[in-house]
């Protein structure tokens, strides 16, 4: 019963195990990696609904009992990531498919993308501090294979910044890892959380705390550690770019929400007010102000993944059960709109050959579903009813305004003005206007690209227009995630 | 003036021997990891280097020819073998990872404790050698 949750992780596993062997025949590749993602979504939709209905299942790996085995919990928070993870990897696998070149295909694309999908479920779904460190080596090496993945010299710059930056945030990692084991003698989350208590959060376990906010903070791209970001995401091909702005930042954020609601919980007015607080104000406004500044598609989208990640940590930094709630869907229209318009900015360039929105226009009359479906998620992300977007901005706000943090969350509404400007930036200049790509290339046919990002689309939709049951959903999350008694009762068994 | 091609007998001669005792002795450090000093990791190393040495000595074009393996393939494998020890006990209802061990009595060896641990220090001892060799072949077959 219990082991069903570790078969996220195997079913990857297994897949880019075969898919290496295999690395050659580009067919039989895809065939595997397609069914092998179908299977994932399926399960971990029916996974999901287990958990939600039976309430949280714990595996003990290799049958120790639990302070000493490496646990994996699956609770509702874990479940929803997984859910999300597996919905947009879909999405951008069988937009691969069609965008892919046989050549990239061959150099190990697949095996990559399920290893990096290993990496990112075992970081979801652990309950072991030093195994979630281990997890986040295994994404972030399969995320160094991938972000260069071509090799183009754009890339290869870009990416060794990239590995520099993580390699030394996971020393980092490690140092803390060891610093939080020494002072209280355990690494099980949950067993963590109780010494935690017991030792009363004050002075080396602040450090200790703020050290894995450091760490989180740069794989998640809070200010001031976002700088990496922009540059790096804009070299790979839109649909590793897509999974990349979806995914790899939200795995730093869960880590983030996940260390700061169950084990250092207890100094909430310096960690949480004022020291999240206030990260998540500039990682909105910083990010946003460089997304209005650019000029460049992709370049615009990277810039906004980084003040979103603002919305959802200041969700954790107001820190009532409203505001957690409303990161957590965040999160969910995060990763859903934001994939969807990486590859939206994959079939534009189809189109067009670039990204550069001074030489792109008038893609409306040429390409109109394109343009439209662009629209709504865009509108979607910039937070206007009745989408997604202003179902996950107003519990937020609303809650800033309840605790008196009037800062920020006028700083939140500023930045949703912007991203609405800057958005519709992208339309006025790459869908407005005049024609700017040739005849040629207006007779292209995207029709079966866009048809991976269509559900994503719908997904918006939904999430807008059902927001009360989503919202009640996320509010039981966060309920449950803020009462960490719950998750120590059900891993330790007391 | 046209160079000489360097005589290698000597040290080709040697290598047979000597890549024979690096390779039982990565055996033996194979084996006797779990309770001892060794395992998989450092075995497969091992195993890495012997073979290696092969190549330096004998050239690449015949060491292709002399082992006409597949490193990164056998990564797959390794991989596939590491997991499969987990999936095992899940079988037989265990949690993922679950071990077993017993004594056996295995004719000229002796009393053994054999360990399902083992076949999952496989895994990690045939990753280890396929990535070594890939890396180290990859680097070596470049033009430039």
């Amino acid at each position: 019963m219990s082991n069903l949750i570790i078969l996220p992780i195997i079913i990857p596993f297994i897949a880019g195990a075969i898919l290496t062997i295999f690395a050659k025949r580009h067919k039989l590749q895809r065939f595997i990696s397609g069914f092998t993602m179908l299977a994932l979504l399926i399960f971990t939709v029916y996974l999901a609904v287990l958990v939600y209905q039976n309430g949280m299942i714990v595996l003990e790996a290799g049958n120790w009992p639990a302070p000493f085995a490496i646990v994996l919990v699956a609770d509702n928070f874990a479940m929803l990531m997984l859910l999300l993870t597996a919905i947009i990897s879909t999405a951008c696998l069988f937009f691969a498919f069609k965008t892919i070149t046989p050549k990239r295909e061959k150099f190990y694309f697949y095996p990559f993308y399920f290893f990096l999908l290993v990496g990112v479920n075992g970081a979801f779904l652990t309950g072991d501090i030093f195994n979630l460190f281990v997890f986040f080596e295994v994404l972030l090496l399969a995320s160094y294979g991938l972000i260069v993945h071509g090799g183009t010299s754009y890339q290869l710059r870009e990416s060794f910044k990239y590995v520099i930056i993580n390699v030394f945030t996971s020393a980092l990692f490690v140092v803390a890892v060891a610093w939080l084991y020494s002072v209280t003698g355990t690494l099980n989350m949950a067993h963590l959380s109780e010494r935690v208590a017991e030792l009363e959060q004050t002075g080396v376990v602040n450090t200790i705390a703020m050290m894995f906010f450091v760490v989180f903070a740069t794989k998640g791209a809070l200010f001031p550690l976002y700088f990496w970001l922009p540059k790096s995401y804009f070299g790979p091909p839109a649909a590793i770019a897509a999974l990349f702005g979806g995914l790899l930042t939200k795995v730093g954020i869960y880590a983030i929400i996940r260390v700061f609601t169950l084990i250092f919980y207890h100094d909430i007015g310096y960690t949480h007010k004022i020291i999240i607080t206030v990260a998540a104000g500039f990682t909105m406004l910083l990010g946003v102000l460089g997304a209005v500044s650019q000029f460049d598609f992709k370049r615009i989208l990277s810039y906004h993944i980084i003040s979103q990640v603002g919305y959802m940590v200041m969700g954790l930094g107001i820190f009532t059960p409203l505001a957690v709630a409303g990161a957590i869907f965040y999160i969910a229209h995060h990763m859903i709109v934001k994939t969807a318009l990486f590859l939206f900015e994959g079939a534009a360039k189809r189109v067009t050959g670039q990204s550069d929105l001074r030489q792109m226009g008038g893609l409306l009359k040429t390409h109109p579903w394109l343009a439209w479906l662009f629209f709504i998620a865009a509108i979607s992300l910039a937070g206007i009813p009745p989408f997604s977007g202003f179902f996950s901005k107003f519990p937020i706000i609303l809650a800033g305004f309840q605790e008196g943090q009037y800062i920020i969350a006028g700083v939140a509404l500023l930045v949703g003005l912007l991203t609405l400007f800057s958005m519709m930036k992208i339309f006025g200049f790459a869908f407005w206007g005049e024609q700017k790509h040739t005849e040629e290339q207006a007779k292209i046919k995207i029709g079966k690209v866009l048809l991976p990002i269509a559900p994503l689309v719908a997904l918006t939709i939904i999430l807008g227009l059902a927001a009360e049951p989503i919202f009640q959903y996320s509010l039981a999350i966060a309920e449950e995630i803020m009462e960490p008694s719950i998750y120590i009762d059900s891993v330790l068994k007391e | 003036m046209k160079k000489s091609k360097p005589n290698n007998m000597m040290l080709q001669t040697a290598m047979r021997f000597i890549t024979i005792i690096v390779f039982a002795f990565s055996f033996y450090l194979f084996f006797a990891g779990h309770n001892a000093p060794g395992g998989g990791f450092i075995g497969g190393l091992m195993t890495a280097s012997a073979i290696l040495v092969l190549y330096l000595v004998f050239h690449r074009k015949e060491m292709l020819k002399a082992i006409p393996i597949n490193f990164t393939t056998v990564i797959g494998i390794g991989l596939l073998f590491a997991v499969g020890t987990g999936i095992v006990s899940m079988l037989f209802d265990f949690p993922f990872l679950t071990h077993f061990f017993d004594e056996f009595h295995i004719p000229f060896f002796g009393d053994v404790e054999l360990t399902t641990a083992l076949s999952f220090d496989l895994g990690v001892y045939l990753v280890v050698v396929g990535a070594a060799m890939s890396i180290i072949l990859v680097i070596s077959g470049d033009k430039k």
